[in-house]
């Protein structure tokens, strides 16, 4: 054993100077695979952004990636207040029917235009009749913009509408440079010229986005950086393993099951917030011949249905407990939740006793749930409690065009979805329950529900608003044409070397004051 | 010989003409309609309306077939409808990503699996053979996303040598390129030398049995020069084959391997615009694969004449 020692210990000194040698080579190799920017930020998305043109976007990581370099007239404050950021300030005249919106001195656009009255009309305009723009039906029915002085705009309606400054709060709100988005061959969905704090300059689709300062920014001294590179990368446990590997500083979209890993690290922390949106399960009441079900046509076996499912037991099991629990379409914190309005809690019997009523012990039920695994989780649990009560429910998985083409044309019983959310709440209900909403493909109507929703768009007051709000709720409880089921929680997963990180409930990534030390 | 090839490069057309209208067609069966899943969440019906005439999907299907080839024909593949910008473009920015993992990877499995597999019939029914196929065997049951995964555990986090994922192009910095390509490259090109090896053993195994060799043997040329110059370049016949398939299947898009490495080639480009219903983007890249599919079987029949001199007439 003595006489082997030597050898070995010689073997092994061999081996590891071969493995250090290796391990020079591949460092070295490693080390150039990273580029030395030390006041730029990597951040992983979830997902590709579509087009970067505001009137046209579409998707919540294009949201996330504009947040960057389109400042919009106005912003949503952690704690949900709306607040100026191209704008000054606005008011209201006493009809309802005129917005005055003041704006900010001195802003230049990325090309070095002033923005200014003409440039919010140019943009309003813009998101009104651009071809294809999807603005259009956020906005209500505007009948003038008039620039009062070049730094106040008044904008005047055919009928109050009250959810039109939190409308600005978001891409209706961007506003582009009038001269480059009119200007000939104008390719503003690859080259948008924008008033924030950064400027696009590369975008490799499915690889890469960067944004460098921009240097005549109105609120210059709160940027921190020098660049930003945005990387979708779609699978979570990559995105976190670039987190680890610190080859990425801040991720989005972090699963409540990679809080335990991420916050054992040293290196990395994270942040979380309550969502504006929500999850549901959408029943087709009246759309086509799916909707002809005890499920579709009697509210009791929808009651029956929610009595069945444990929300905290979902939220513990697929969102390790950070969801909030709740049944309306408003956040818990949003100032329109209502706070006598609880969740029922699952009650069996009388659950059963409510399909015995209905003449249905024993309905069959499809829902539709995407391909995603938390979707696919919480499907699973809900038949699995659903079951008990005495339903039988079929998951059929169907990805994300196939169903929305089929929630479109009634071809379900009950879906499965999630919103990302609005601050107003109307942007949260009008469009899902309203007889004339686009999203109604429940095809839920109920006179009453239709008055106090649009006459909460024209109500002036948040209190008057919220009165009306929680009327609708109170008839949407109980006739359950969707069954709230929780608000997820927004979170992140950053490096420590990251500060002055803010987390806002929309869920967009603001970049003001985010640095890396 | 070159009549051979143009008469080749002639049926790429009736091909390429044939696979447009199959994959158009196909892509038609889908369910789910482009024009509301790429409308957002608004879902404005006037959006919807926009869409489908933009983008002629109100046409008939003939008529919007037709108008997709007289755009090809004119050198335009069509746009984008999710992200508005020309296929072509999207094509020229991902097919160098797709080439070069392509050609790495392919390196590797040859690198690997040639002399493997040459090792392991020359010592056949010893513990190199056995080594060998448990290698082989490995490669072929190792999921290719597992394998990455594991790859970017520890090269990435545990040892920081690598980068986690994406991509850098070589013009910008070679040294960041290849840290970027070395980890897919190794998952993909593991399987196919795991393929590669177990064919070219095979191959070997006859090559080593027939009457040339022997003869070889019989006119006292050294063991070496009888593997290497008489019984491989036979032996490699269907390894040629074989690499040109693999290196056609590669190049229309490794799609896991490119998801977990977030490699922005054809595989992550065709599986987004599938998913969003993009369907020029879907008819682009098929196209552009074929016609590569097409030339690499071509080229895999040229190298046969290559190896074997009776083919040359």
């Amino acid at each position: 054993m003595t006489s082997r020692l030597p050898q070995e210990l010689h073997r092994k000194r061999a081996t590891s100077h071969a493995a250090r040698r290796l391990a020079c080579v591949v460092a070295a190799l490693g080390c150039l695979a990273v580029p030395a920017w030390a006041d730029s930020l990597k951040i992983g998305l979830r997902d590709d952004p579509d087009t970067l043109d505001p009137v046209l976007s579409r998707s919540f990581v294009g949201r996330i990636v504009m947040a960057s370099f389109c400042d919009k007239l106005f912003d949503i404050s952690p704690s949900l207040e709306i607040v100026p950021q191209l704008a000054t300030g606005s008011s209201w005249s006493a009809d309802g029917k005129e917005l005055i919106i003041t704006l900010r001195s001195g802003v230049v656009f990325q090309d070095g235009e002033p923005f200014d009255a003409a440039a919010v009309r140019f943009n309003l305009d813009r998101d009104l009749n651009f071809p294809g723009s999807n603005r259009r039906s956020e906005l209500p029915a505007i009948k003038s913009v008039e620039t009062v002085d070049p730094l106040t705009v008044k904008i005047a309606l055919d009928a109050p509408f009250a959810p039109l400054v939190g409308v600005l709060t978001d891409r209706a709100g961007m506003m582009v440079s009038p001269k480059a988005a009119s200007a000939p061959g104008a390719d503003m969905a690859n080259h948008p010229v924008c008033a924030g704090p950064f400027r696009l300059v590369e975008r490799v689709p499915q690889d890469r986005i960067v944004v460098e300062r921009f240097d005549r920014y109105w609120n210059k001294d709160h940027v921190k950086l020098d660049r930003i590179t945005y990387l979708p990368i779609p699978d979570t446990t990559v995105r976190v393993a670039n987190l680890k590997s610190g080859d990425l500083d801040l991720i989005d979209n972090l699963l409540p099951t990679d809080f335990p890993e991420i916050e054992a690290n040293p290196r990395l922390t994270t942040a979380s917030i309550p969502e504006l949106g929500y999850y549901g399960i959408t029943f087709n009441l009246a759309n086509g011949a799916a909707a002809k079900t005890p499920l579709g046509s009697d509210a009791r076996v929808r009651q029956a249905f929610e009595l069945s499912l444990d929300r905290d037991a979902i939220n513990e099991v697929v969102f390790a407990g950070r969801a909030t629990p709740d049944n309306q379409f408003v956040s818990t914190d949003s100032p329109y939740h209502d706070a006598g309005l609880k969740p029922p809690p699952r009650d069996l019997a009388k659950a059963k006793a409510l399909l015995q009523a209905a003449g249905a012990p024993h309905p069959e039920v499809t829902l539709l749930v995407n391909t995603s695994p938390e979707l696919q989780q919480q499907g699973q649990m809900i038949q699995a409690m659903a079951e008990e009560a005495g339903f039988a429910v079929k998951l059929q998985t169907i990805e994300f065009a196939s169903g929305l083409a089929a929630a479109q044309r009634g071809d379900f019983q009950a879906l499965l979805l999630a919103w990302s959310g609005r601050i107003d709440p109307d942007g949260n209900v009008w469009s899902f329950l309203h007889s004339g909403g686009a999203l109604n493909d429940g095809r839920y109507q109920s006179a009453e529900v239709d008055r106090l929703l649009d006459t909460a768009r024209q109500a002036p007051t948040t209190a008057a608003r919220k009165a009306l709000y929680d009327q609708t709720q109170a008839i949407t409880a109980t006739d359950l044409p969707v069954i709230y089921l929780y608000h997820r929680a927004v979170i992140w997963g950053l490096s420590k070397t990251v500060h002055g990180f803010v987390p806002v409930p929309d869920g967009l990534i603001r970049v003001i004051d985010l640095g890396k030390s | 010989m070159r009549r051979y090839i143009l008469h080749r490069l002639a049926l790429l057309v009736p091909t390429l003409v044939l696979v447009s209208m199959l994959v158009f067609g196909l892509q038609q069966l889908l369910p789910g309609d482009p024009a509301l899943a790429l409308a957002g969440e608004q879902r404005d019906p006037a959006v919807i309306e926009f869409l489908r005439h933009r983008y002629h999907l109100d046409q008939p299907l003939p008529v919007q077939y037709l108008l997709w080839l007289g755009g090809v024909l004119h050198g335009d593949l069509g746009e984008s409808i999710r992200i508005q910008r020309p296929v072509l473009e999207l094509v020229a920015d991902k097919l160098p990503v797709t080439l070069e993992l392509t050609i790495f990877a392919m390196a590797i499995a040859l690198a690997i699996g040639i002399p493997a597999g040459v090792l392991a019939a020359v010592k056949r029914g010893t513990g190199w053979d056995y080594l060998a196929n448990g290698v082989a065997l490995w490669g072929l049951s190792t999921p290719n996303f597992w394998l990455g995964i594991l790859m970017i555990l520890l090269f990435s986090v545990e040892l920081g040598w690598l980068p986690a994922s994406g991509f850098v192009s070589p013009f910008e910095s070679l040294g960041r390129n290849l840290a970027t390509l070395i980890m897919p490259a190794f998952v993909l090109g593991n399987a196919i030398a795991a393929v590669v090896m177990r064919h070219t053993r095979s191959s070997m195994l006859q090559a080593l049995r027939s009457d040339y060799v022997r003869t070889a043997r019989a006119k006292g040329l050294s063991e070496i020069r009888v593997i290497l110059r008489h019984a491989l370049p036979n032996a490699l016949q269907p390894v040629i084959t074989l690499g040109a398939l693999e290196f056609g299947a590669l190049l229309s898009g490794a799609v896991l391997t490119e998801q977990v490495f977030t490699i922005p080639g054809f595989g992550k480009l065709i599986v987004d615009a599938v998913f969003n219903r993009d369907y020029a983007v879907v008819q682009g890249v098929v196209l552009v694969t074929a016609s590569f599919y097409t030339l690499l079987n071509l080229a895999a029949d040229v190298l046969y004449a290559v190896v074997n001199p009776r083919l040359r007439t």
